[in-house]
């Protein structure tokens, strides 16, 4: 029933799952240092004037990605009942 | 007295640096700033009348990497042989924080774990249960209030205890666990043949033959040169090579490749993360962090993100420049008291005048000038700047502003080190250490000179509302002046992004490196802590580089003015010199000149071209500006050289000051070279053009 979205594709608030980080060498290894790995839960929370980067609530951190790293991220949305509120 | 060594070790801003300068009451900085530590800091303290020193290592997310704090990190952790690591963790993430915690603990035994900022925990009503995690790891845990010295007590003692042990061989109270994280069983086997191997030929901390084997497989190449230089165990042994390579063959049977064993092995540190912080920390509320995600929301908002960080740094300088007004003229007073009785003292002990007149006019002038024009803005902007920092909004102005920034393929932390330059430009470069990819770093520096200090703009100022208000009045011409040196500061933005993207196109290509960065969580500013620091560590060290160029200097500009050949001054023989090339920029030789000796600080060009101007052989300080007005005018200033000196004093090479400091971050002279001539090109060609289009209309 769930979709697979690029991580640039996934609405506000919404939450996501990651099922593959496609960034190269540096990038993901960063992204790996602050635990983003498969399956861990990630919602974009803030959008910066410019409405790129956008920083992600990911494992009760607060982390700034560029565009063009999200499009790389494959993620499935997930249906949460209780969604966090603006 | 038996001396111990202690590495501190944690994820950037969990209060790391605040422990270390509790601990040592050494002067460190802190800032609620991701990775504010890039070398090792050592300081030292006595408990129970031993020695210890501390050592405190660059803060990262992780040891698995190649970035150069990481190497730092890692190497002391594995090779520097501590007695003890302590790993700071911040108790508000715990989860993200064991990531580096179980990295270190698969190189060593000797950890004890400090969870901090149980305080801002208790805020948002998390809750840690110590003792099960203690229970869990099998090493001492100690809960911290880093502010609060008292709860560092337990932390002494406890690194006490460990390094008492380590001698004696005896861990008493705390039960030692099994605690280790696993791998594919695959990865594991591997582990195991090599480890059979380093074990039969090498002596090691228990630990590292295990480590050594995993990263062996893994194949990093800096690690596994670093093993090599440290440690003499090489990855090309003839014994040890094969093994890898049978193993590989192994883990290709299973589609597993070399290059995804860092995943791997990553994903299974953060699962076991994962699962140790659900057994140990209980959140109250679901949603700890809403109160910064809404101040977060107005902060970073498309209508008001912008026009906030321009009202926080507006009134920043605002406070700046007007505060700074009166402790400046009471030090004028008190160091021109001071001099006449030097003076009198030099007369009275009949000093020679070839002596005294350098000496006094010379050197002590120009350096208390310096000091005095220097010293009190300085001394407000960077702690109001440093409280922003602790607050935790410098990463927003970040976050905000890299839209625009990575058009001009850079990194939005670039804005940060450019509002520090606003400041004091030797800052501004200093700051660029934030930025990780070193070709960013270099523009950030290279560029930093394009955004006018805190010693530029009461000149700016001056000329602005001379020539530029002078034919409006009262509250209109104030206006024209402010938006008069507001539009040349904007003309040195942009400039600063003109020559940010030609750098990337030309000497420094390449693409924008990632912008992963971390939004800290707001916290309360610790306004004592910030004044002692900003002060100590910022302003004086600006001001320590500052006088020692001010003297040499000083000793120049008395000979300029005073020593000549047929009645001219040298300064008049030069300024006569460069007066035709300055005048194809709608200048005179003697404003060139001035800029020229006003090298070791900008403050001192204004003074330098009116002793010019009045043939006088000391600085001159005229506060009127009816008085300066006259005296420029009298020598053939015009709204052009109004203009023109506003956009030379943007656009010239940066003061002495900054150019040691970016010599000392760079390591090169080609770069230092090139940082001088970037902006003064600038400044002579857009000064040509102004001349030559003002010339062609009027």
């Amino acid at each position: 029933m769930q979709k697979i979205l690029k991580l640039s594709e996934l609405e506000m608030f919404k939450s996501g799952k990651i099922l593959n980080i496609n960034c190269k060498g540096e990038i993901k290894r960063r992204l790996l240092d602050i635990g983003l790995i498969k399956d861990t839960k990630i919602i974009p929370v803030l959008k910066s004037p410019s409405g790129d980067p956008r920083a992600f609530s990911i494992r009760g951190s607060l982390i700034a990605i560029r565009k063009e790293d999200a499009r790389n991220i494959e993620i499935e949305e997930v249906k949460e009942i209780k969604e966090i509120r603006e | 007295m038996k001396e111990h060594k202690i590495a501190l070790a944690g994820n950037p801003n969990v209060g790391k640096s605040t422990i270390f300068n509790s601990l040592t009451g050494m002067h460190q900085h802190t800032g609620n700033w991701p990775g504010k530590t890039v070398e090792n800091t050592e300081g030292e303290y006595i408990f129970n009348n031993k020695k210890y020193t501390l050592i405190d290592i660059p803060g990262t997310y992780s040891l698995m990497s190649h970035s150069e704090e990481e190497e730092i990190a890692r190497n002391y952790i594995c090779f520097g042989n501590p007695d003890v690591t302590v790993v700071v963790l911040d108790g508000t993430c715990l989860e993200r924080n064991f990531n580096l915690l179980f990295q270190i603990m698969e190189i060593t035994e000797k950890v004890i774990i400090c969870v901090n900022l149980l305080d801002e925990a208790k805020k948002k009503e998390i809750y840690i249960d110590l003792k099960k995690l203690e229970k869990i790891l099998g090493m001492p845990v100690i809960g911290t209030i880093a502010q609060k010295k008292k709860t560092l007590e337990e932390l002494k003692k406890a690194i006490e205890k460990m390094c008492q042990n380590s001698k004696k061989e005896n861990n008493k109270k705390i039960e030692k666990t099994n605690f280790k994280i696993e791998y594919d069983e695959i990865i594991e086997n591997g582990i195991t043949k090599i480890e059979k191997i380093i074990r039969k030929r090498y002596k090691l901390p228990e630990k590292l033959y295990r480590w050594i084997s995993l990263k062996f497989i893994d194949g990093n190449k800096e690690i596994c040169d670093s093993i090599e230089k440290y440690l003499k165990i090489s990855i090309n042994d003839e014994e040890i090579k094969s093994k890898i390579q049978e193993i590989l063959e192994d883990l290709e049977k299973e589609n597993i490749k070399r290059e995804n064993i860092k995943e791997k092995v990553i994903s299974e540190i953060v699962k076991k993360s994962e699962r140790v912080n659900k057994e140990v920390t209980k959140y109250k509320k679901e949603d700890y962090s809403q109160k910064d995600r809404k101040i977060d929301k107005i902060l970073t908002s498309k209508k008001w993100g912008i026009p906030i960080m321009i009202l926080f740094l507006g009134v920043i300088f605002w406070i700046t420049i007007v505060g700074a007004n009166y402790p400046s003229q009471l030090l004028f007073t008190g160091f021109s008291w001071i001099q006449e009785k030097i003076l009198n003292f030099l007369q009275f002990i009949n000093c020679p005048e070839w002596i005294i007149n350098p000496l006094i006019f010379g050197i002590y002038q120009t350096l208390t000038w310096v000091i005095s024009v220097m010293l009190p803005p300085m001394a407000i902007f960077f702690p109001l700047f440093t409280i922003l920092e602790d607050l935790g909004y410098l990463p927003r102005i970040a976050f905000n502003l890299d839209g625009f920034f990575k058009k001009v393929c850079c990194n939005g932390k670039q804005a940060i080190t450019m509002c520090m330059g606003f400041g004091c430009n030797s800052c501004g470069v200093t700051g660029c250490r934030i930025i990780d990819s070193p070709r960013e770093r270099l523009i950030a520096i290279l560029t930093n000179n394009f955004i006018p200090c805190n010693g530029r703009f009461p000149f700016l100022i001056t000329i602005a509302s001379i020539f530029i208000a002078g034919s409006f009045s009262g509250i209109g011409a104030s206006i024209i002046s402010t938006i008069s040196v507001i539009g040349i500061i904007i003309l040195g933005i942009i400039l600063s992004f003109f020559i940010s993207k030609i750098l990337s196109k030309t000497l420094l290509k390449g693409k924008p490196s990632s912008f992963v960065l971390e939004l800290p969580p707001y916290r309360k500013p610790q306004f004592i802590r910030i004044i002692i620091r900003s002060i100590f560590d910022r302003t004086l060290f600006v001001l320590g580089r500052a006088i020692s160029v001010a003297i040499p200097a000083g000793l120049v500009i008395w000979i300029f003015a005073n020593i000549g050949a047929g009645g001219e001054s040298i300064l008049t023989i030069v300024a006569n010199f460069l007066d035709p090339f300055a005048k194809l920029m709608g200048l005179d030789g003697y404003i060139l000149t001035a800029f020229i000796l006003g090298i070791p600080a900008n403050e001192i060009v204004l003074p330098i071209i009116l002793m010019s101007y009045l043939a006088g052989n000391t600085l001159v300080d005229i506060e009127d500006t009816q008085t300066i007005a006259k005296i420029l005018m009298d020598n053939g200033w015009n709204i052009l050289t109004a203009l023109n000196v506003m956009i030379f004093t943007i656009l010239h090479f940066p003061c002495a000051t900054t150019l040691l400091t970016i010599k000392k971050e760079t390591g090169s002279i080609k770069w230092t070279l090139i940082s001088f001539l970037l902006p003064t090109l600038c400044g002579v060609v857009i000064c040509m053009v102004t001349t030559a289009i003002y010339n062609i209309f009027v």
